[in-house]
């Protein structure tokens, strides 16, 4: 087409030559459809850009709402362990220990910062910056060596979340006639603290490690990252055999007749049923017949492997399908039996397909929370679960309860628990990319 | 192919046994309200803090699921505690009993407040509860009958109030608040008008109090109270609709409108000066203690002053303490597991 345009017009043999082609009304005809193109072009880019734009802007919301979760804001506080608080019967015994007034030793090494706070609603404002974690931190010291007991001790505890939010600049401005969740007493002690060097800002690493809590600054996704890691390998068990398994039978083995054309209209409406439904029959089947634990990481994982099972055997169907047939046949040539081709050949040759296949629909799977809302899997599980029959709960359910919590801590963990999530994303898609670019064939 | 059936046999069996080891627990499990979910858990994480016991789980499930889940049966199939924003209903009593739950403790937490918030900034309203209905009711009394409301602003409703645009975001039917918030707002603010008085059939009159307009002057915002917040701050003419304990945390972005001249403060709800305010209960399986452990070290726990009491934890998350006496009380029959009787 763009030779026609390029040919001199002036020449006059040449324009007896080009006859049609050189009149005026194909030259606007040419015109047109070099617009008409330019316009299609158009279309595609600008879906492209605002499909990149809505991406980045979602990316940058969640980002930057979710970033300074990764930070806490610690204090370094010396307490004495006072006996009469850590262990009042003077036992030193394990079970004793626990339930001492670790709190209280907390506030009297806060106290002892702060000598001139005396008034009772002033101690009571001033001890708001002690987190829950406070008593954890000082616990867990002294159950490890009950020698600390009189002692006087230096521990990192993590603020609480009204003084974290305001360290990391959020609570800076109150609209007049507001009400701050901090007053300007507790601002100028914070400002005392960190004037005396005793208020860091450190990686949180609890965010990762810890599991759900009511107070934001330590709550953390530890306990649904190994949730969800359970839940997977479960589903992965049982979906990846199963879907290749039915894959390979329908492909390679089973007559073409119309009960297998049944089954294949059944797997392909199986692939597109709400995933609610899943979790309908979960609670139906698992849990009210056969009596499985409610919430618990088994049962989710069957749920998903039912919702991913079609997904997994479309895919791997459709990478058995592109096995070029003369594998087949030079391995039947050469007298090996039917399970041999498949075995030794197209399934071998399949895998890479069949592998990215599973590891999108786990993607999938890795992201649900409908079904597992009706198993029980949506709840306040504090414990971080040590088996597949323990409570437990998910990644995408903990952003759902956080972003449904009132506090205002639970915002900024809200995205910084959507960003693991979208990690663990980007880490099985980059996986399944890296299977395909490596492994796959080209005929 | 032999192998590979085999194996699809052998997955298959692994998973009915696996039906077995559903039964042990030694974790309390809790279903029921969401507005009484934020105190649950944080009594349940405090609880578990403790080391003695493993934290238990909280499920959000609605009043009504969770009185259907602890009604059906006794077993550690089922969970040991509902929370609910309501008491326990008569109908909801006897299918517990049917099953076999007859021995139930009632323990009554403390008490939630719906607000009506706007932007702080914008006109600070002063309700009352006929203003609310006659601006949120599908059909309002008029010259005699009830006829398509008619109002836009604030002032058509009522000459006292500002001549704002009436928009409202507020929790979908779905949710326990709305329920509350009809019951104790809607049903109220209608009861006095003539032309519903002259409605003689029970369920029409119902009908014609707690029917909320659809012609967009109320918003439906899903059940995520702090949507209903960020959308306050987008739009300041809009009131918004939600839970205390959301305004408690909010206090350095809404406010609280006034209803029948009380402002939505702790003293107002706590003293019952402020009218919309309902209960909040949880229910707990008698037969269960001493088979889940637990059960009654979490009840002490709960009821205990330094959780539900004036100052405790669970009043900073937003709950509105019992009054003194009724605490005391509420105390002894509850550690004591009392038995309900209806």
């Amino acid at each position: 087409m763009t030779d026609i345009v390029e040919r001199p017009q002036g020449v006059a043999s040449r324009g007896a030559a080009l006859g049609v082609h050189a009149t005026e009304e194909a030259q606007k005809r040419l015109k047109r459809r070099y617009a008409s193109e330019w316009r299609f072009r158009a279309y595609g880019l600008t879906a492209i850009l605002i499909s990149i734009t809505a991406l980045a802007v979602l990316l940058w919301s969640i980002v930057g709402q979710g970033y300074t979760a990764f930070t806490a804001t610690t204090m370094s506080l010396t307490v004495t362990v006072d006996p009469a608080l850590a262990d009042p019967g003077g036992k030193r015994a394990q079970d004793d220990l626990r339930t001492g007034d670790f709190q209280g030793i907390a506030r009297a090494g806060l106290r002892s910062v702060f000598p001139d706070v005396k008034e009772r609603s002033d101690l009571r404002a001033l001890y708001t910056i002690l987190s829950n974690g406070a008593s954890d931190a000082i616990r867990d010291r002294v159950l490890d060596n009950p020698a600390l007991i009189g002692q006087q001790i230096t521990v990192r505890i993590p603020v609480a979340s009204d003084y974290d939010m305001y360290a990391k600049g959020f609570a800076a401005k109150t609209p007049k006639g507001g009400e701050s969740r901090l007053s300007p007493k507790q601002i100028a002690w914070f400002e005392t603290l960190k004037a005396d060097g005793k208020i860091h800002s450190s990686f949180n690493i609890w965010f990762l490690t810890s599991g759900d809590s009511r107070q934001p600054e330590l709550a953390g996704v530890g306990g649904a990252i190994i949730g969800s890691l359970l839940t997977l390998a479960i589903t992965l068990a049982i979906a990846f055999p199963l879907g290749v398994m039915a894959a390979v039978y329908l492909e390679e083995f089973a007559p073409k007749n119309r009960w297998t054309d049944l089954i294949e209209v059944n797997i392909n409406n199986l692939a597109a049923v709400p995933s609610i439904v899943f979790g309908l029959l979960g609670l139906a089947v698992f849990l009210n017949v056969f009596g499985l634990p409610r919430s618990a990481p088994v049962v989710g994982g069957v749920v998903l492997a039912l919702m991913s099972l079609p997904i997994i055997i479309i895919a791997s169907r459709a990478s058995l399908r592109a096995v070029p047939p003369s594998i087949r046949q030079a391995a039947l040539g050469l007298g090996a039996s039917r399970v041999q081709v498949v075995t030794h050949h197209v399934l071998p040759l399949a895998m890479p397909g069949i592998l990215t296949g599973t590891i999108l629909s786990m993607a999938h799977a890795l992201g649900e929370t409908a079904p597992l809302l009706m198993i029980g899997m949506v709840a306040f599980i504090v414990d971080i679960p040590s088996g597949a029959t323990q409570a437990a709960t998910v990644l995408p359910v903990q952003i759902y309860l956080w972003a449904d919590s009132p506090e205002r801590g639970f915002v900024e963990k809200t995205s910084a628990a959507i960003m693991v999530l979208l990690a663990f994303l980007l880490a099985m898609n980059a996986i399944a990319i890296f299977l395909r670019k490596k492994f796959e064939r080209k005929w | 192919m032999m192998k590979k059936t085999f194996a699809v046999a052998a997955l298959a069996a692994v998973m009915i046994p696996a039906a077995a080891f559903g039964q042990a627990r030694d974790q309390i499990r809790i279903v029921g309200s969401s507005t009484v979910f934020p105190f649950s858990t944080a009594a349940a994480e405090a609880f578990g803090r403790q080391g003695k016991f493993k934290t238990p789980v909280v499920e959000s499930t609605g009043t009504g699921g969770g009185m259907r889940l602890f009604c059906a049966g006794v077993g550690t199939g089922h969970p040991d505690m509902t929370n609910a924003s309501r008491p326990m209903t008569k109908s909801e009593f006897e299918s517990c009993a049917k099953n076999g739950v007859t021995d139930i403790t009632e323990v009554k937490i403390g008490f939630d407040g719906i607000v009506l918030a706007d932007k702080l900034g914008s006109a600070k309203m002063n309700l009352s509860r006929k203003d609310i209905y006659l601006a949120l009711a599908e059909k309002v009394p008029m010259n005699g009958g009830l006829a398509e409301n008619p109002y836009k602003t604030w002032a058509q409703v009522n000459p006292n109030l500002p001549n704002i645009k009436i928009e409202v975001i507020g929790p979908p039917p779905t949710s326990g608040t709305r329920d509350a918030f009809v019951e104790l707002v809607m049903d109220f603010g209608c009861k006095d008008f003539p032309e519903i008085k002259a409605i003689t059939d029970a369920k029409a009159r119902s009908q014609a109090c707690s029917k909320i307009r659809e012609d967009g002057a109320y918003i439906e915002a899903g059940e995520n109270d702090n949507l209903i917040i960020q959308k306050l701050n987008t739009s300041p003419d809009a009131i918004g609709i939600f839970g205390y304990s959301f305004l408690d945390q909010n206090k350095d972005k809404v406010q609280g409108s006034q209803i029948e001249g009380f402002d939505s403060t702790f003293e107002n709800i706590s003293s019952g000066k402020y009218p919309v305010s309902r209960s909040l209960f949880f229910y707990a399986k008698n037969a269960h203690v001493g088979v889940i452990p637990g059960i009654k070290e979490f009840i002490t726990e709960f009821v205990s002053e330094k959780a539900f009491g004036k100052d405790g934890y669970l009043t900073d998350k937003g709950l509105i303490p019992l009054p003194d006496a009724e605490r005391a009380k509420t105390r002894d029959s509850s550690v004591s597991m009392t038995k309900l009787a209806m």
